[in-house]
């Protein structure tokens, strides 16, 4: 009895001021709003670069356009996060006119997501030429343009095969977004980290970080499921059960 | 109606069409056989420019098929293509397949474009499954509405790409039948096929072609099948073979 006596009491310091009118409980609430905002702005981000690098990858005749495409690519997934989020704050902040006034949240953001949008470009051309051509030629006969063609037949059946890796890297993305730390947002990571140093509580506050990046991503992982069991058609795949 | 004048291809070194020339008039049915590799299914596909040409020119109504600046969705939206794996778009339902193009290429409003998709579905006997996906159907069934897919866009001619090689023996009837049906009432087709009843019943032509993309043979089909002594060599071999069993 004493010893669960001991582990309650040892939560407490939750309630405490933090000195500035807000208790450590607040502050974690907030940290995790901040560690969900990132990962969702990172996200958009990272599916609208990603949709459209990984589409512009595919198109045949198209020389410079698929050679851009693919040195994005390489760019940002060659190289480190952690370097990446300190190149946009310590040198494009530093050498692009008018990026000094932009927020360290919004760089964040940039980083994360671009980063991720190199990885999600390769799932989408992974899952375009996945594709048997004849879908292409049957949406071209009937008289669609390229557009047309990557609008309504390509791409509504590349996100369906790629909804599992999908999956997979927005469920990173939350756990990516600790790095932010390192630039001094204000997310989980650097509330636990600096409430360790000052109530010494390093145990209960990486034991409650752990919880909260588990349980979003457990959220993350249940909404993809959903989306994955709606946009299911009938009658084509055998579907396993959830996401992986 | 299609006038190819001289059509050769080559994917790199290797030619798979050799100046080939065709002339289809309306409301013919011309049937074009020939070994694997022959390059059938390419010369079908340069109509449509599904495959693009390097030599040679190929007309439909008018229209330069082989001309850069002709717009290829415009001209493909009035030229039916049946495929021998059917390419109905799986995450539409049939109707949907069936009216998309007519409102997106077409410009037919949406009702519009229902009416006449569920007409066509109706006259290939599946009005019954309008609310399915295809792949809820059987292949004979997916042709079906891919037939009836190209005939919603009012096409002034239908290319048939081997539409019975990859159905079941039991189905590829029912595929024919439709077939038969628009022969009739004189569409303009031509077909890809090794089904040599069907050339036999309905075909006003018989092009045979050889290894190569060689058109060796292009006669009614009474020549085509009557004599076959006059035919070439080459011609006499295939039709024993296929003909045997």
């Amino acid at each position: 009895m004493a010893y669960w006596q001991n582990v309650w009491d040892r939560w407490q310091f939750l309630w405490d001021d933090r000195g500035d009118g807000v208790t450590y409980f607040q502050w974690m609430l907030s940290a995790w709003g901040y560690t969900v905002a990132v990962a969702a702005t990172s996200l958009v981000i990272a599916l609208v670069f990603g949709i459209v690098i990984g589409t512009l990858r595919t198109l045949s005749g198209h020389r410079v356009i698929s050679a851009f495409a693919a040195g994005w690519v390489e760019l940002f997934r060659n190289i480190p996060i952690l370097v990446q989020l300190f190149i946009w704050f310590f040198v494009i902040s530093e050498l692009v006119p008018g990026m000094r006034s932009v927020p360290g949240f919004v760089l964040a953001c940039c980083a994360l997501g671009f980063f991720t949008s190199a990885r999600i470009a390769e799932q989408i051309r992974a899952g375009i030429q996945a594709l048997p051509t004849g879908q292409r030629n049957a949406a071209y006969a009937v008289g669609f343009t390229q557009f047309q063609t990557y609008r309504y037949v390509i791409l509504p059946q590349t996100f369906r095969i790629i909804i599992p890796p999908l999956t997979s890297e927005a469920m990173n993305i939350v756990k990516n977004s600790s790095v932010a730390f390192a630039v001094s947002i204000p997310e989980l990571i650097s509330f636990a980290m600096q409430t360790q140093e000052e109530t010494s509580r390093g145990v209960e506050v990486y034991l409650a970080a752990t919880v909260l990046y588990a349980v979003t991503a457990l959220v993350v992982n249940r909404v993809m499921a959903f989306m994955e069991r709606r946009m299911r058609i009938p009658g084509l795949t055998v579907q396993t059960q959830g996401a992986h | 109606m299609i006038e190819m004048k001289s059509v050769s291809k080559w994917y790199g070194t290797t030619q798979v069409l050799n100046d080939c020339s065709v002339k289809i008039n309306k409301g013919e049915v011309v049937v074009v056989c020939g070994p694997s590799g022959s390059g059938k299914s390419t010369l079908i596909k340069t109509i449509n420019a599904l495959e693009p040409i390097q030599k040679g020119e190929i007309w439909i109504d008018g229209v330069a098929v082989h001309d850069k600046a002709t717009d290829l969705p415009k001209l493909r939206s009035r030229v039916g293509m049946v495929f021998q794996h059917f390419e109905l778009f799986p995450h539409l339902s049939v109707t949907d397949n069936l009216i998309i193009a007519q409102i997106k290429v077409l410009g037919r409003r949406r009702d519009e474009a229902k009416k006449r998709g569920l007409q066509m579905l109706e006259r290939v006997g599946l009005i019954d499954h309008q609310h399915k996906f295809p792949g809820q159907l059987s292949g004979g069934q997916q042709q079906r509405v891919a037939i009836a897919r190209a005939l919603s866009m009012d096409p002034i001619i239908m290319l048939f790409d081997e539409p019975t090689s990859a159905l079941d023996p039991e189905m590829v009837g029912e595929v024919l039948d439709v077939m038969v049906g628009l022969a009739s009432e004189g569409m303009t087709m031509m077909v890809v096929t090794h089904e040599m009843g069907f050339a036999r019943k309905v075909s006003n032509r018989v092009i045979f072609m050889d290894v190569g993309g060689r058109i060796l043979e292009d006669t009614t089909k009474d020549e085509f099948f009557g004599k076959i002594e006059d035919r070439q060599p080459r011609t006499r071999e295939f039709l024993n073979k296929i003909l045997q069993y």
